[in-house]
């Protein structure tokens, strides 16, 4: 073959397909699309080595709207499906997009099983905290008391915490981030892609029509600086419009408290300092809930390990070097045979 | 029929016959599935043919001395051509009373019991739910009982290997075998290999084994028999001439997958989740890695069929395993393959049901979930393996056929396939003709549901390949663009032709063939999958007869052959054995209004050929 495929210069529009998006109008996910492609341009893959693997639901739509390879499965499979992919070609950059219904709820299972064995697949989970294709029951992330056409009179269940759900199942690598936030999303994505591993990252994700301004609280613009704690390795934890607030941890209660910092408050010294690699640090963070606490976003865990599939490629490796030929006569006549002459 | 009387003649020289059934039974921690296994390699060595039905419980270790603990493994092999598992055992090797209590109503009128008195008391009469010794209450009158104390003598044979008594008593199996072994005269070095080369870290345990097994076939030798119990010869078979080993219906099928992946010149992916019986493929195909093979342990079954399909995706070929409990779980993902058009071989190792039902026990009633089991109109191509040597060509066939197409095909073998072994005229693998995939590359006039004239299969492209980067999803699609389309008139097309492409695969099959017998006459006897032995053996033996019977045994079931309409229409009764309550039959029906019977046996265990042979009797008046 003489064809030189020469590497183009990437752009987001490089990453746009022809479909027409089909999201409602003013939906989060225009906004993470848009996110999604700017990282992909940035990182610098051809579109032609990237597939995106959905399941379904409303963010499950997402591959048709990318230029790259993409496969829209079935309901809640996709990290299975993904993982499918990426050991039959590890060649491969493969993204796993779905929403909390999809991730956490029917494919909860897959979702720990693919973190758990750390293959080296992006999935992003769009959280919304409601089912919007099916038109607006409450999630497995719905906050409690949440009225829905299945649940007039409020909802009865506790929530999952999608980041301690992944960490639970052996993640190493957690990241957090929101829908609008248009340079924060790419930043966090080239992270994601650039951790050998299963990277899981939440996306916060406003719903227009079935649960519109369920993260006001944290992401409207008169509160977003004093309950969004923006995380950055080797820093110590700051926030607030004035950056006048930390978190310190309070060693007997054995939780992080929030403090004045500078001026009538503490010193920066006695804030805690973000530590990618500390787990039981990652814990606390994922876990922190406005109002009380400011909201983490960012790379929360970051602790890599070999991953799956760089192990299974290993293993066959290994395997194929001993039996170069793959010869199937002498695979068929190992062990004990015996001959039958001619009969006389 | 085989077996023999031969326990009951009496000269000085070991008498011939021409074949025996033999069924070793036992606590499922006595070792008997090793035993058997061992035997058979013993009994191929010396050139017969044979056919085994290992059967054992669910329970890994169930309470010893328990009915319900039983393990058993019968064994017919002959001078003659073997095609079942035989019918009714000459000799039953009973280790314990609840061994004997379990297996001796099928023993043959006058068969011989070898029984293990060291067992017979009181203790585990009462396990077994006997209410006195059965060995002298006279309910065995009617078979000639041969006790031995097989526990002591093994103890007295292994004293001085220096193993514990509880480790010196394991070694009752081999004793056993020792003594079956002098019964059929065969030779003991092919075993004693077998035992120092699997107990090289335990060699104290190793030469215990080897010291029962000479110690049963000197019993033999020396002790004095009761009448009429004696040395049998048993010749070679006259087989083709050849190369033989003995394989596994899993064995035959994990060769067969690589075969084909090898022929279409792919990598093979195979992903599964443990059940039983479905597994032992899963473990042969994970010792096999060098063969271009990946095996993936999924989280599930539907996962297994999800990366599976995940790895045809990539390029590679995807191929998930099961049994009936996983198949219900992997059908909404079959219907994600079978609508976005990618090929992908599924394995039914059936099993009895429904739900747990009887994991260890064969059946044959998958074949309605195989054939007609997904939502929506959702046609997959369907075959079955008659025996373990066949699977090897069945799988083969399946990954011809799911390349080709490039669709979902579903490969139906059952419990009693894939744990039976017998002995296989080894092919010459550069006889099969390749038939390389060719995945698309070119760009131009390119989109993923472009169909393929004559096979209407879509295009394959592999992800990474340059300018090719498309989409497909669950997701109706339009036949022109492949785009998402709700189009009624657009879903109609494709319905219509998804159907046709799978109806078009009965024009790249073999015409119906018939097994035995005429095209036209009297009876003809249908069958898919195991039940292939008994079928033969039984139209075999009316033919012998004089009666116009034929055998018809169906590998591909859907779509179903192009003559098979017309074939069966030549007959004046068509009778379909089956292992369920009638499945294939009610296709046939369906298909060709055909007036055909159904003669259906659904306890966990193969037909006998005695009871085909009186049903075809029946018919025949």
């Amino acid at each position: 073959m003489n064809d030189t495929v020469m590497p183009r210069a990437l752009t987001p529009e490089s990453f746009e397909s022809d479909q027409e998006i089909r999201w409602c109008p003013g939906c989060g996910d225009y906004a993470i699309v848009k996110g999604v492609r700017k990282a992909l341009a940035e990182i610098g893959t051809q579109p032609d080595q990237v597939v995106f693997v959905s399941g379904i639901g409303c963010a499950s739509r997402f591959p048709y709207y990318m230029a790259t390879y993409g496969f829209h499965t079935i309901h809640g499979r996709a990290p299975a499906i993904a993982s499918g992919v990426k050991l039959a070609n590890p060649a491969l950059d493969v993204w796993v997009v779905g929403g909390d219904g999809d991730m956490l709820s029917i494919g909860g299972n897959h979702t720990m099983h693919a973190i758990r064995r750390n293959i080296d697949l992006n999935i992003l989970l769009f959280n919304n905290e409601i089912y919007g294709l099916t038109k607006g029951q409450y999630s497995p992330t719905s906050r409690v008391g949440t009225r829905s056409p299945s649940t007039p009179m409020g909802s009865i269940d506790y929530p999952v915490n999608a980041l301690l759900y992944a960490l639970g199942a052996g993640a190493h690598f957690i990241a957090r981030t929101v829908d609008t936030l248009q340079k924060h999303v790419p930043e966090v994505l080239k992270r994601a892609h650039a951790h050998k591993g299963a990277s899981f990252v939440e996306i916060i994700q406003n719903c227009i029509v079935y649960n519109d301004g369920a993260f006001d609280h944290f992401t409207a613009k008169d509160v977003a600086s004093e309950r969004q704690l923006l995380l950055e390795h080797g820093k110590p934890l700051r926030f607030g419009k004035k950056l006048d607030k930390g978190l310190r941890f309070d060693p007997k209660a054995m939780r992080l408290e929030v403090v004045q910092v500078g001026e009538g408050g503490v010193p920066e010294s006695e804030l805690v300092v973000h530590d990618e690699t500390n787990l039981s640090l990652a814990s606390m963070l994922a876990a922190l809930e406005p109002p009380t606490f400011p909201i983490a976003l960012g790379v929360i865990y970051c602790n890599p390990a070999e991953s799956y599939d760089h192990a299974f490629t290993g293993q066959l490796e290994a395997a194929r070097a001993k039996a170069p030929k793959a010869d199937i006569n002498a695979l068929l006549r190992k062990g004990h045979t015996w001959n039958i002459g001619t009969p006389r | 029929m085989s077996g023999s009387a031969a326990h009951q003649i009496d000269p000085a020289e070991r008498p011939e016959i021409d074949s025996v059934v033999v069924r070793f039974a036992g606590d499922s921690g006595d070792g008997i599935q090793l035993t058997g296994s061992r035997f058979t390699e013993t009994v191929a060595i010396a050139g017969n043919d044979l056919e085994t039905f290992p059967d054992f419980p669910a329970e890994i270790r169930a309470p010893v001395g328990t009915t319900y603990g039983v393990s058993a493994f019968q064994i017919n092999f002959g001078s003659r051509t073997i095609m079942t598992s035989g019918d009714a055992p000459d000799v039953l090797v009973a280790l314990n009373p609840a061994a004997l209590k379990t297996n001796v109503g099928d023993l043959k009128p006058g068969g011989l019991v070898i029984v293990d008195t060291g067992t017979f008391i009181d203790k585990n009469f009462e396990k077994a739910g006997y209410p006195a010794n059965p060995l002298e209450d006279g309910s065995l009158s009617r078979f000639q009982v041969f006790p031995i104390d097989i526990s002591k003598q093994t103890l007295e044979a292994v004293k001085d290997s220096g193993v514990s008594k509880r480790d010196g008593l394991r070694a009752k199996n081999f004793w056993t075998l020792g003594l079956i072994d002098w019964m059929y005269d065969r030779d003991l070095a092919p075993t004693i290999k077998w035992i120092e080369a699997k107990f090289t870290k335990e060699p104290e345990v190793g030469k215990a084994n080897v010291s029962a097994l000479k110690a049963g076939h000197a019993y033999g030798e020396t002790a004095e028999m009761p009448a009429g119990v004696r040395g049998v010869t048993i010749r070679p078979a006259e087989h083709a001439p050849g190369l033989y080993r003995t394989i596994t219906g899993a064995d035959s099928l994990a060769y067969g997958l690589i075969a084909g992946a090898q022929l279409a010149g792919l990598d093979l992916f195979f992903a599964s989740y443990p059940i039983t019986p479905a597994s032992a493929v899963l473990h042969t195909l994970a010792g096999l890695k060098g063969y271009n093979v990946a095996t993936f342990q999924a989280e599930d079954e539907i996962a297994a069929a999800a990366a599976a399909i995940g790895a045809s995706y990539a390029g590679a070929l995807g191929i998930t395993s099961s049994s009936g409990p996983g198949m219900a779980l992997k059908t909404e993902a079959i219907g994600l393959a079978i609508g976005v058009e990618l090929p992908l071989v599924v394995l039914d190792t059936q099993r009895a049901g429904p739900s747990t039902g009887m994991p260890t026990k064969t059946e044959q009633s998958d074949l309605y979930l195989a054939v007609y089991g997904r939502n929506a109109d959702a046609p997959v191509v369907v075959l079955s393996a008659r025996s373990p040597s066949d699977a090897f060509d069945t799988a083969i066939e399946a990954i011809r056929i799911a390349t080709k197409f490039m669709t979902p095909v579903i490969l139906l073998s059952d419990t009693y396939i894939a744990s039976a072994a017998e002995p296989w005229l080894i092919p010459d693998f550069g006889t099969y003709r390749p038939f390389p995939v060719k995945f698309r590359t070119e760009p131009e006039g390119f989109h993923p549901f472009l169909r393929d004239k004559d096979t209407l299969a879509r295009p394959w492209v592999k992800p990474g390949t340059p300018g090719m980067a498309h989409r497909v999803g669950g997701l109706e699609k339009n036949f022109n663009s492949g785009h998402i389309s709700y189009d009624p008139i657009n879903h109609q097309r494709m319905t219509d032709v998804r159907k046709a492409k799978i109806d078009g695969v009965a024009k790249d099959i073999p015409a119906q063939a018939v097994d035995q017998g005429d095209s036209k006459g009297k009876v003809a006897v249908v069958g898919w999958g195991s039940t292939y032995g008994p079928i033969s053996r039984a139209v075999g033996n009316l033919r012998r007869e004089g009666k116009a019977v034929s055998h018809i045994h169906l590998r591909h079931l859907w779509p179903l052959p192009r003559n098979l309409g017309e074939l069966l229409k030549g007959f004046d009764q068509v009778i379909v054995p089956e292992m369920n309550t009638g499945q294939l039959i009610t296709m046939l029906r369906n298909q060709y209004l055909v007036p055909a019977e159904g003669l259906n046996k659904v306890m966990g265990r193969p037909f006998t050929i005695s009871e085909i042979e009186a049903a075809i009797r029946s018919k025949l008046g």
